[in-house]
């Protein structure tokens, strides 16, 4: 079943026995204390027993018939997990897309010593493929041999009895840690933390100065208070401990407090970088820096906020930390330059003292934001396409955009407000500068 | 970028757009005409529907005028794509980026023998598309595309 070494190209495996229960999660718990509620709150008649035992039999079963029908293997370049009963779904993700691959740990899991592999894939595939539940050493170990084989041999037969490469985790180099007290004040400094510390503040008053109405508005209001405070919570552990290393098979990610998360990024898979420094982080000098990655998420219990946000490989970090990071993922990654001409103050008033570009022959950086400064890097490599647009203001203050769209899940590099004639320029040279380096 | 063949359109696209432009004015203009006839006075009737075809001669126009501003051009290593009226765009994609190539037509457009194509890569802010060509131009296009694209495909 589980434990063993696994082989390429051998037999089908299964994921760990207790899977079923703990993937039904915080809702097999719910469960077992509405169950354990009703048989003891009832009267001594056996038929009842009999009752409440056959319930449990049958989810057990069910249980255990959803284990039973579960298998996976690696097979001829790809993973395929095969699952369920009556309709039986054969998935199989070729390992040559693989975006990333992170190990998760739910609370419940890590009671256990256990961790869910899930796959980031891009290209035709979509989706990810998940592992719930397997063991915390095989986990890692399928999770290297994985990443080995994607970028060692791509799309060839894994030939039978082919050796396990050497575990990567003995090479891995700490880039950066990010203290948890810096973690809070980033946290309470940010845009979601001021809005929390607000409503405290002013709940505090109300409380202080008209107790009934303070009831009342709490009572109304728990609503978005619960979603605030689940925003904040999410954020907070997803960002805990947070560390990144460098392996030979890509960027390590791990993170954390209840349920933690590693993430390996394989090299080459980065489609653009992005930093952000907020308005209220910028007296104290922090930034944080937010990888972009193709391929498709997976909203459901991940511990990440909701919506377009990026993985965060720096939460937050001086600036000197963020660039420094920058040069490992990016090597020789220009710093924006250039300032726009002075009459795109006209048209972009808030983001204007921003606007910045520049370009190597293997990167283009384009600075811009309005409250925030924000800085997305895109190597050359990775450009997808370009747009180049003029709205009616632009056209009479003679400017024009450009546009670099990557695959990851944000829009990509934006040059902004430049003159009319330069950047037209810059749209033939970084389409010339693209396609050279997708040559390279 | 000035020196290239930019084609066009076909000018059926244009007639398949005053088709739709009038369709909508004339029920909009019955409609308005009647109810505000019926609620208000009959003459009040008759300006709102005046007003609806005033209106829809000035969409016509613009429309007309849209239509001129599209155009596409296929170069050595990619497609591009310009349009717009307001705010003027102008897409490129590489051919080695292309992940597959769309043609659709509706109802109304295979009446008039036309349909769009619409490229996809794996950004999801492509947004290249030429609409109102000719079918057998619109398969011309997408089967070259797919072939260049191909050739050309880097990984992701």
């Amino acid at each position: 079943m589980t434990g063993p070494p696994v082989d390429p190209g051998s037999d089908w495996h299964r994921l760990h026995p207790l899977s079923p229960l703990i993937r039904a999660g915080r809702g097999a718990v719910g469960l077992l204390v509405v169950f354990v509620v009703s048989f003891s709150g009832t009267s001594s008649d056996p038929w009842n027993a009999v009752g409440h035992l056959a319930a449990l039999v049958v989810v057990g079963g069910l249980g255990f018939v959803s284990w039973l029908v579960t298998r996976w293997r690696i097979e001829g370049g790809a993973l395929r997990i095969e699952t369920g009963l009556i309709r039986r779904s054969s998935l199989r993700y070729p390992l040559a897309q693989i975006q990333a691959v992170d190990t998760v740990r739910p609370g419940l899991a890590r009671l256990f010593g256990l961790s869910e592999l899930r796959l980031r894939m891009g290209g035709s595939t979509a989706g990810s493929a998940r592992l719930a539940y397997l063991t915390g050493m095989h986990a890692e170990r399928l999770r290297d041999e994985l990443l080995a084989l994607a970028s060692a041999a791509p799309a060839q037969e894994s030939p039978a009895g082919a050796t396990v490469p050497e575990p990567a985790w003995v090479h891995t180099r700490t880039l950066v840690s990010v203290p948890t007290p810096q973690l809070v004040a980033s946290i309470a400094l940010s845009g979601i933390g001021a809005i929390a510390i607000g409503l405290l503040v002013a709940l505090g008053t109300t409380a202080a100065v008209a107790p009934h109405a303070a009831r009342g508005v709490l009572s109304g209001g728990v609503v978005p208070l619960l979603g605030l405070v689940t925003g904040i919570w999410r954020r907070f552990n997803g960002d805990y401990g947070l560390s990144v290393a460098e392996a030979p098979d890509g960027l390590r990610l791990q993170s954390g407090l209840v349920e933690t998360s590693a993430e390996v990024i394989p090299r080459g898979r980065v489609q653009a970088v992005r930093m952000v420094e907020p308005l209220l982080w910028r007296p104290l000098g922090w930034a944080r820096l937010e990888l972009d990655v193709a391929g498709h998420q997976q909203r459901k219990r991940e511990n990440r906020s909701e919506g377009r946000q990026l993985r965060a490989v720096l939460p937050v970090g001086s600036r000197d930390q963020a660039l420094a990071l920058l040069d490992r993922i990016v090597p020789g990654a220009p710093l924006p330059g250039a300032p726009p001409p002075r009459r795109a103050r006209l048209k972009s008033p808030l983001r204007f003292r921003h606007l910045a570009f520049a370009r190597t022959d293997d990167c283009v950086v384009g600075c811009g934001g309005r409250l925030a400064r924000i800085t997305s890097w895109v190597p050359l490599a990775k450009v997808q396409s370009l747009r180049w647009s003029q709205g009616p203001l632009q056209r009479r203050l003679r400017l024009g955009d450009v546009f670099v769209d990557t695959a990851g899940r944000s829009v990509g590099a934006a040059v902004r407000d430049r003159d009319e004639v330069e950047s037209r320029f810059e749209l033939e040279r970084l389409t010339e500068l693209a396609r050279a380096a997708r040559r390279r | 970028m000035s020196s290239l063949d930019w084609d066009r359109p076909s000018p059926r696209l244009r007639e398949l757009r005053r088709l739709e432009v009038a369709a909508v004015t004339v029920a909009v203009a019955v409609a308005a005409g009647l109810v505000l006839a019926l609620a208000v006075a009959w003459w009040v009737g008759v300006a709102a529907a005046a007003a609806a075809f005033v209106g829809g001669a000035v969409a016509d126009i613009l429309v007309g005028r849209r239509i001129a501003a599209w155009s596409y051009a296929e170069r050595e290593d990619d497609l591009l794509v310009q349009r717009g009226l307001l705010v003027r765009r102008l897409s490129v994609v590489p051919y080695g980026r292309m992940q597959f190539v769309d043609v659709v037509a509706g109802p109304l457009e295979r009446w008039f023998g036309l349909a769009t194509v619409r490229l996809h890569t794996a950004a999801a802010a492509t947004d290249a598309r030429i609409p109102g060509l000719p079918a057998e131009e619109a398969a011309r296009l997408r089967d070259q595309l797919a072939s260049l694209g191909e050739a050309r495909a880097a990984g992701l």
